[in-house]
């Protein structure tokens, strides 16, 4: 039987995708200024796997806000 | 298939502003995941910033400028300048008795000048105890992550000549 009162559906996967996005922006957060640091450094190497990897970051981010904006039409539109 | 919502029935304005508080909590987790995604965007934005300006990047050209003379200097002694331009300031550092190393003086933490600590045979800056070696100005503790900058010095005829800068993306 499912206790979970109506009001509350979907908060559960929204609440966890929210915590993966927010997992995914600090790593992004943290290789924006590893990139920056050996840039400055005069390592210029690191650029390109470093926008790389930002994009897949963002493209995940992305793909967790539609999940969410989803759950969220389908929820309050019944 | 749309990328996003559905469309909806109700007004926009209607659907943002809710009334009861059960839908409200959707739509506030749904604009915070908005907001987290958008600085995500922001974050990436910044990586393709850093690589167009390293695509883009043209080795700069140094002059050539005379530091010292050769000898002006005892061993161990220190003397500042400013190079390639009247805004970088410098060290100079006569390590041996045909010896001589130089960086710039701007500390890579948050750009305090450094100094020559003779006991200890160190850069240090006094900021937040940020250490570099003398030898090639990496960095032996603290908060700075990089290496200072180095000058690149030649010796020609007694005169101590700067040439250029390593390990600087200007
Ligand atoms: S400014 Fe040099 S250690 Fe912070």
């Amino acid at each position: 039987m499912n206790t979970n009162p109506p009001q509350n559906r979907g908060v559960t996967a929204i609440d966890g995708a929210m915590v993966l996005i927010v997992i995914l922006l600090i790593v992004q957060i943290w290789l924006l200024s590893a990139t920056l640091e050996s840039y400055l450094a005069g390592h210029r190497e690191a650029a390109v796997p470093g926008a790389i990897i930002s994009a897949i970051l963002f493209a995940a981010c992305l793909g967790l806000y539609r999940f969410v904006d989803r759950i969220d039409s389908d929820i309050r539109q019944g | 298939m749309s990328w996003f919502r559905k469309p909806s029935s109700t007004p926009l304005w209607q659907d943002e502003f809710p009334v009861f508080t059960a839908d409200e909590r959707y739509v506030n987790r749904r604009q915070f995941t908005k907001f987290l995604t958008l600085t995500s965007l922001a974050m990436f934005a910044g990586n393709l910033w850093i690589l167009a300006r390293s695509l883009f990047h043209r080795s700069p050209s140094y002059p050539r400028q005379p530091v010292a003379a050769a000898g002006e200097m005892e061993v161990g002694g220190v003397k500042m300048f400013a190079y390639p331009t009247a805004q970088d300031p410098c060290i100079l550092v006569r390590t041996g008795s045909d010896s001589y190393v130089a960086y710039s003086q701007k500390c890579t933490h948050l750009s305090c000048a450094v100094y020559y600590e003779k006991d200890q045979n160190r850069l240090e800056c006094p900021c937040h105890q940020g250490f570099f070696s003398v030898a090639d100005g990496s960095v032996l503790q603290g908060p700075p992550q990089r290496a200072l900058p180095r000058v690149a010095l030649e010796m020609k005829g007694g005169q101590l000549t700067a040439v250029g800068m390593d390990g600087e993306s200007a």
